[in-house]
């Protein structure tokens, strides 16, 4: 189990990475003298994808940034986006919290990879943001930045970390969402190219620089390398974030973690991903293995419902708490996600209107793409992954009965404990 | 017809297209009015309100040429071309002749931006579209003042009527619809 | 060859769009446009550019299919 730790090693827990000299010494130095282009070459050999969700190539992003900028549109900026609203993934905050100096250095070698001038770490209001600028102020005094480096914060919101709303907050507007011509990759912060990645994107960035592609597709599979991080919750033992390779076995996820009681169904993704049902037999976390019953890995949330809980109850309340997210600047968004709750509580509390699905089905066409970001359609997937994997339980509800026999909340809906931090896995 | 006669008649003219103008321009007014903020009138497709807006204006602004070409052109006043464009110039009357070519300046600020609104953009038009809340009321005090006919008679009716219309359609735009209020879950 | 694109943000559903190329948009129960996939049929082709400067809020535009996707 061991082997796999490469971003979050055993003795991350004890937060001894957080110093820079070990760091060095767990890692090594970070040695950018190299050119760009070999760079961007490494990380695509390693066939690394964005962490934040999306799966996107990594290698692509960054040779877009670096075509789009020319002297009249400026020099690039690239942006950690550590802003993590999704409320069941802890994943960033770990990172963050624990190994700070790889995201830092994966910002580096994005930053020398596109040519840019300018670094920026973007993350929620709330004690990370002196915790990491302090990492950045130990990183200046050791003089390992070639790219000067920033912190901007942004209200701990869902759509705070959605790119084109950390593009406008960084930009000095509000964390909200911008239309999308012209791309970021072309006009972004102070209308240059910008590249944002998610935080483990860069800390896997940050190794695959030093010890290159081939190393990192030493795990994961063929068409999905490397290691992920999984923030696994729900009725497990130890809930909390693991890192393993791209491909793990669910059972050996959950099973690391124990389950505490049967689980039918598991959320993949995070709140724009899909249930599944678990009773379905072995799952593999892969997308290619996923795509066959409907779900993609997304952010790596992966929260095991107990049998005992109701599903639709679970999906009601965080359908909810995303269309009390929306942005409010897209009318499908805005009237359409409340409209969407408002069916799925319906059903949840046992009202016995049989139209419920297909309206919930309906609106969720209504909304798809209809929107200046993909917010609206996350929430109508999720919400129609729902209807498909509790439909038995639907069944129940529309005759005024419910299987739950646990009523305590699963899912979180972002009223956070302060202590919640769940800790890395063994 | 002798040269009296002539300029009788161009006057008659002048006045005449000057009164259509007038009550052309309360239409466009009335339909701007009608179309902000939101829904119309129920009933009332809000594209065709628009358009209508859109041709009564060129219409108006056709009517204001012959207006303005007969005012020039008349014997009687000596008004020029200059007098039509640039305000309170003229021999004749200046200050309320100069009302009527800062309308016309006016005027036709509104209209070529709003030929290339889309080129223009959302932010510049609308900024000189403000300029028709004091368009409206200049042509009305300079009708009014150099039309002695105005005063008197169907056309103080006439333009009684026009300032009701525009009153009452200004007071339902301000009042009843809420100024930039965004429709939520309402048709 | 050509698509209608619309910034949904600065959208605030007056629906004159509907009106003038129904062809191509209709509404949806909130009055926001619903507009139909793919290219546009050359004959709404007139009706799409008056819906396009009708707009009060300038929303629409005509998006040019140039292969030159990344």
């Amino acid at each position: 189990m061991t082997s796999w730790e490469r971003l979050l090693p055993g003795s991350g827990a004890s937060g001894e990475l957080r110093d820079l000299g070990t760091h060095h010494q767990v890692y090594g130095r970070l040695d950018l003298r190299r050119s760009a282009h070999v760079l961007i070459a490494d990380i695509r050999e390693a066939g690394l994808t964005g962490r934040g969700g999306a799966g996107f190539p990594s290698y692509r992003k960054l040779e877009a940034v670096r075509t789009a900028s020319r002297p009249t549109r400026g020099r690039p900026v690239v942006i950690a986006n550590g802003a993590e609203g999704e409320p069941a993934s802890q994943k960033d905050k770990v990172l963050l919290t624990h190994a700070p100096h790889l995201v830092l250095d994966g910002l580096q070698v994005a930053a020398r990879a596109v040519g840019a001038s300018e670094a920026v770490i973007y993350v929620h209001e709330g004690p990370l943001v002196s915790a990491v600028a302090k990492v950045i102020e130990a990183r200046r005094r050791a003089r390992i930045d070639p790219t000067p480096t920033r912190v901007v914060s942004a209200p701990a919101r869902f759509i705070s970390g959605q790119e084109t709303a950390v593009v406008s907050r960084v930009d000095g507007g509000l964390a909200l969402p911008r239309s999308v011509p012209p791309p970021v990759y072309q006009r972004g912060v102070g209308r240059r190219p910008t590249l944002v990645n998610n935080v483990e994107t860069l800390a896997h960035m940050a190794l695959i620089a030093r010890y290159g592609g081939a190393w990192f597709r030493g795990l994961g599979t063929e068409a999905e390398p490397g290691t992920m991080l999984f923030t696994v919750s729900g009725a497990v033992q130890r809930p909390g974030v693991l890192e393993a390779p791209i491909g793990v076995d669910l059972d050996q996820l959950l099973g690391i973690g124990q389950l505490t009681s049967p689980v039918h169904a598991v959320l993949i993704g995070g709140y724009h991903g899909t249930w599944i049902e678990y009773a379905d037999g072995r799952h593999t976390l892969s997308d290619a293995s996923l795509q066959s019953v409907g779900a993609r890995l997304g952010a790596g949330v992966v929260v095991a419902l107990p049998a005992s809980t109701c599903g639709l109850v679970e999906t009601s309340r965080v359908v909810t708490y995303l269309a009390n997210e929306s942005a409010r600047q897209c009318g499908p968004c805005l009237n359409g996600l409340p409209a969407i709750a408002h069916a799925l509580t319906g059903l949840a509390r046992g009202r016995r209107d049989p139209s419920l699905p297909a309206q919930i089905e309906t609106l969720s066409h209504l909304v798809e793409g209809r929107g200046a970001c993909r917010h609206p359609d996350g929430t109508a997937r999720m919400a129609g992954s729902a209807l498909r994997v509790f439909q038995s339980e639907i069944d129940l509800h529309l005759v005024g009965r419910c299987s739950a026999t646990a009523f305590a909340p699963i899912l979180p809906t972002g009223e956070r404990p302060a202590r919640e931090s769940v800790g890395v896995g063994a | 017809m002798s040269t009296a006669a002539t300029g009788s008649a161009l006057w008659f003219l002048s006045r005449g297209t000057g009164i259509v103008s007038l009550v052309l321009l309360t239409v466009v007014m009335t339909l701007g009015l009608l179309t902000r903020g939101g829904r119309t009138l129920p009933g009332l497709p809000t594209s065709s309100v628009t358009l209508l807006h859109r041709n009564a204006s060129l219409l108006a602004v056709a009517f204001l040429a012959v207006h303005i070409f007969t005012a020039i052109v008349d014997p009687y006043v000596t008004i020029n071309i200059v007098d039509a464009f640039a305000p309170f110039v003229s021999d004749y009357q200046p200050f309320w002749l100069g009302l009527g070519a800062l309308s016309l300046d006016l005027a036709l600020a509104l209209v070529v931006t709003s030929l290339v609104r889309v080129r223009l953009g959302l932010r510049a038009w609308r900024a000189v579209h403000w300029a028709a809340y004091i368009l409206w009321p200049l042509i009305l005090v300079h009708g009014y003042v150099m039309g002695p006919d105005i005063r008197s008679g169907w056309l103080l009716g006439v333009s009684i009527a026009c300032v009701a219309v525009v009153g009452s359609a200004a007071a339902w735009r301000w009042t009843v619809v809420p100024a930039e209020a965004r429709p939520v879950g309402v048709r | 060859m050509s698509t209608l694109g619309i910034d949904w943000i600065t959208c605030e559903g007056r629906g004159l769009c509907a009106e003038l190329a129904p062809e191509v948009i209709s509404e949806d129960p909130w009055g926001y446009p619903i507009i139909t996939p793919g290219q546009l049929p050359d004959d709404a082709l007139p009706h799409v550019r008056r819906a396009i400067a009708a707009c009060p809020a300038l929303a629409l535009r005509l998006v040019e299919d140039d292969r030159r996707r990344s």
